[in-house]
């Protein structure tokens, strides 16, 4: 067996998997409380990727930034999770808020228009072509290796290990804190919710901020691992992602991050050893998808849904 | 027939029981008054568009149809421009194609976000079939029942997730479907990197991402449709039997089945409709339909091309059937007509110009009440452009210099109106930010403060317009304002223009 190649598809599943989860973790807690599918969640991930670049830019681009590479890439993350979790409320009390009591098809379309707003907007202002990130001349890239054949760059330990980080922290917020408890509140029933007291208004924006926050922190990534960014990156993530929050259990928070690594590790492997894998890599996510949905539609970790009438 | 409260038991009480206290009240046991009279409050429509509407539904559906389909048919002997005719026909095309997703979103509610696929599936299984690309020449008598037959099979594919997923769930796995389908027509042909199929190796299928040129015209019994004429009232005579179709289909067992099942799936199994079974009918309907008309697109262009067949369709149909209204036929190629027409008036930036200013104004007029409120704003943002040209003009000269694109003699008058700074880029950026924002405040503000507001927000409309989104008419533009259309009706109106509200039982 061909362990080099093994080795570098789990490191770069695991990276991908990682970018996966945080977009997951969005999908996941807003469908938590609204029961919404935010298609335009992958365009916000794509502009919290492209805010990172501007800042990136605003510092002195990547030869020659102001402060050193890893206090910048510091404010690259602030300040991306800062706009895009604003960005998110707005899209929120704008697009969907207006809608909470339609039949369901009518809040679905219009996350669908914002998604296509979000991403001829980008087209329009920035335009097609691929922006660079830089991340050698940056932070310098080092590759570690652990015996002959396992590699892993500090960027990839950056990622996997801002994610975990991430994602901890959020687990603490929603089980540990008088917010954290609000929102579980709201998701289990939002009438009686809001019958105790709690503001339903403010607990959905703070979701679709903390949503959009991780999705943006997922865009930085993106454009630090992979160098390029472009103004169409945001669909077939988004899609993914909502894939591994789906095959992790719709409104679990592990499951999210479960499914994440899942998918990015299934990706990786089947571009490393499937037949056509370099290019037809989605296909076996779509078909990882299916299977899931044909043996467990309620995902790794979801529990099953009992319908009242 | 209506079954009352009353109607059951009368008479069957044991002889001496006193009668049951809410005697009175029988008739009203689970009848919810506002649901009860739920049409004939739309029967009584009001005012100038209630007329309207009330005297369209009076006319008989043969009428109806002649109505909607007339012009069509009248059109070509009117004008013989070879471009109009084109985008009549991509107009017509688009309707098929919209009908066919009507069944499945209109009347089953089932949100099929792959229905493009199969658009894209008919045209490539029919150049596979019939082109020099493949090197087999059907003929297209044979073909099409092949394509219909193929796309329903796929659609049957397609809906068996229908079974066990439910609203969203349905909307991503069809989604992934669509995008997996552009994935593997960019890529099956037969290169390196392709799959080699059991028994016959690498094929090159689709000719990847150049696309799959030299399809073959229609050949119908030796008939082959050459023109665009020809092919023109090809894809009307088939949108009128489909349109006669499912008229009937609508009043039929199956089509009332369908609307039960979008109202409330759940109440719809109780009441022992076959759910599963309609699910799949209208999968493969909207399938089928999809395939043929990709058939007649594939004939049209002579070529299938994998761009053609992406999110950007799915929205414009989206768009043509929500702006229809769900589950109306005839709605349907009214939004064809605004959807289809619209891009192709925005081709070139004169006449985009003032098609932009024209729905400006008329939406300023129709939303705004009473009627002094919008003259008001008008006269307020011309006065208030002259006013910063002039300002403008003295202190910041670069503000000035630019000149308008396409010109025209609208365009030559707004040059005196509307600040045209000679290096765009930046500041054009920033005013598209600050107009996302305006328009969103704009929905947060009242009386009198959002007539103040309006003004410079249509001034930088105008501004943002000029400088930015004219670059970009037939692209990125557009799908913006289709995007923003999408979010701006499901707002207003959740069940699109033509379509009637839904009553809903809390």
């Amino acid at each position: 067996m061909n362990w080099s190649l093994f080795f570098g598809e789990l490191v770069s599943g695991l990276t991908l998997g990682s970018i996966y989860a945080l977009i997951a973790l969005g999908y996941t807690m807003v469908y938590g409380i609204l029961k919404l599918l935010n298609f335009a969640h992958g365009d916000v991930y794509m502009i919290g990727a492209f805010v990172g670049f501007f800042i990136l830019e605003w510092l002195g681009g990547p030869l020659s930034p102001v402060v050193t590479g890893w206090l910048a890439v510091a404010i690259m993350f602030a300040v991306a999770m800062l706009v895009c979790g604003g960005l998110g409320v707005g899209i929120e009390r704008f697009a969907y808020r207006p809608l909470r009591d339609a039949p369901r098809i009518a809040p679905l379309i219009s996350a669908l228009g914002v998604s296509i707003f979000l991403q001829n907007s980008a087209l329009l202002l920035w335009g097609p072509q691929f922006r660079d990130y830089n991340t050698f001349d940056l932070i310098g890239v080092k590759s570690y290796s652990i015996g002959n054949n396992f590699y892993i760059s500090n960027v990839q330990i950056l990622t996997i290990s801002v994610s975990i980080g991430l994602t901890i922290v959020l687990a603490l917020v929603v089980s540990r804190t008088r917010t954290g408890k609000a929102m579980r509140a709201t998701s289990f029933d939002r009438d009686a919710a809001e019958m105790m007291g709690i503001s339903i208004d403010r607990v959905i924006s703070f979701t679709f901020f903390l949503g959009s926050a991780l999705a943006a922190a997922g865009g930085v990534m993106f454009g630090l691992v992979f160098g390029q960014i472009f103004s169409l990156m945001g669909f077939t993530a988004g899609l993914k992602g909502f894939t591994a929050a789906v095959v992790g259990g719709i409104g679990s928070i592990p499951g999210a991050v479960l499914g994440g690594f899942l998918i990015g590790l299934t990706e990786a492997f089947a571009t490393g050893y499937l037949p056509g894998g370099s290019v037809y890599a989605n296909l076996y996510v779509f078909a990882l998808l299916i299977v899931m949905f044909l043996i467990r539609p309620t995902g790794l970790l979801g529990s099953p849904v009992i319908q009242k009438v | 027939m209506t079954l009352r409260g009353g109607d059951l038991g009368e008479g069957n009480l044991p002889a001496g029981l006193p009668e049951p206290v809410d005697a009175a009240d029988r008739t009203r046991v689970g009848v919810d008054d506002w649901v009860a009279q739920a049409e004939e409050r739309r029967a009584a429509r009001t005012g100038f568009t209630g007329h309207v509407v009330t005297a369209w539904e009076r006319v008989p559906a043969p009428g109806r149809l002649a109505v909607l389909i007339g012009p069509f048919a009248i059109f070509p002997l009117i004008t013989n421009e070879g471009n109009l005719y084109r985008y009549g026909l991509i107009t017509l095309i688009y309707a098929l194609l919209a009908l066919g997703l009507n069944v499945v979103v209109g009347f089953a509610g089932l949100l099929d976000l792959g229905y493009v696929a199969f658009f894209g599936f008919g045209a490539y299984l029919y150049g596979i079939m019939a082109s020099g690309h493949s090197g087999h020449h059907l003929e297209a008598v044979i073909a099409i029942p092949i394509v219909v037959v193929s796309t329903a099979l796929l659609g049957l594919l397609l809906g068996l997730t229908s079974w066990r997923l439910l609203g969203d769930y349905l909307a991503i796995v069809t989604l992934f479907f669509l995008q997996a389908f552009v994935i593997f027509v960019n890529n099956a042909n037969g290169g390196i990197n392709d799959f080699s199929y059991p028994f016959v190796g690498k094929v090159d299928l689709t000719g990847g991402a150049n696309g799959l040129d030299q399809i073959d015209p229609l050949n119908l019994f030796g008939y082959h449709l050459t023109t665009t004429k020809q092919y023109y009232f090809f894809t009307l005579i088939s949108l009128t039997l489909l349109m006669t179709m499912l008229y009937f289909v609508n009043g039929s067992r199956t089509g009332r089945a369908w609307r039960a099942l979008r109202e409330d799936p759940l109440a719809a199994e109780v009441m022992s409709i076959p759910v599963n079974r309609l699910k799949l009918l209208a999968f493969m309907f909207g399938a089928a339909t999809a395939g043929f008309s990709g058939t007649i697109f594939g004939a049209v262009q002579s070529g299938a091309f994998p761009g053609d067949y992406d999110v950007g369709l799915l929205i414009t149909i989206y768009a043509i059937v929500i702006l229809g209204g769900l589950g109306s036929i005839g709605g349907v190629v009214i939004g064809a007509l605004v959807v289809n027409g619209a891009p192709e008036l925005l081709r070139s930036s004169a006449n985009a110009r003032f098609l932009f200013y024209g729905v400006l104004l008329l939406a300023l007029f129709v939303a705004m009440r009473p009627w002094y409120k919008p003259v008001v704003v008008l006269v307020g943002t011309i006065a208030f452009g002259f006013a910063l040209h002039g300002i403008a003009s003295a202190v910041w000269s670069r503000g000035t210099a630019g000149h308008i694109e396409g010109g025209g003699s609208l365009g030559r008058a707004l040059e005196h109106w509307v600040l045209l700074p000679s290096n765009t880029g930046r500041i054009a950026g920033w005013a598209y930010f600050a107009l996302i924002v305006a328009a969103l405040v704009l929905t947060l503000v009242r009386g009198w403060w959002r007539v103040v507001l309006l003004i410079p927000t249509l001034y930088l409309a105008s501004f943002v317009w000029e400088n930015k989104l004219v670059e970009q008419v037939s692209g990125a533009t557009r799908l913006i304002l289709l995007g923003t259309l999408l979010v701006v009706i499901m707002n207003v109106r959740p069940s699109g223009i033509f379509g009637t509200s839904r009553v809903e039982i809390v």
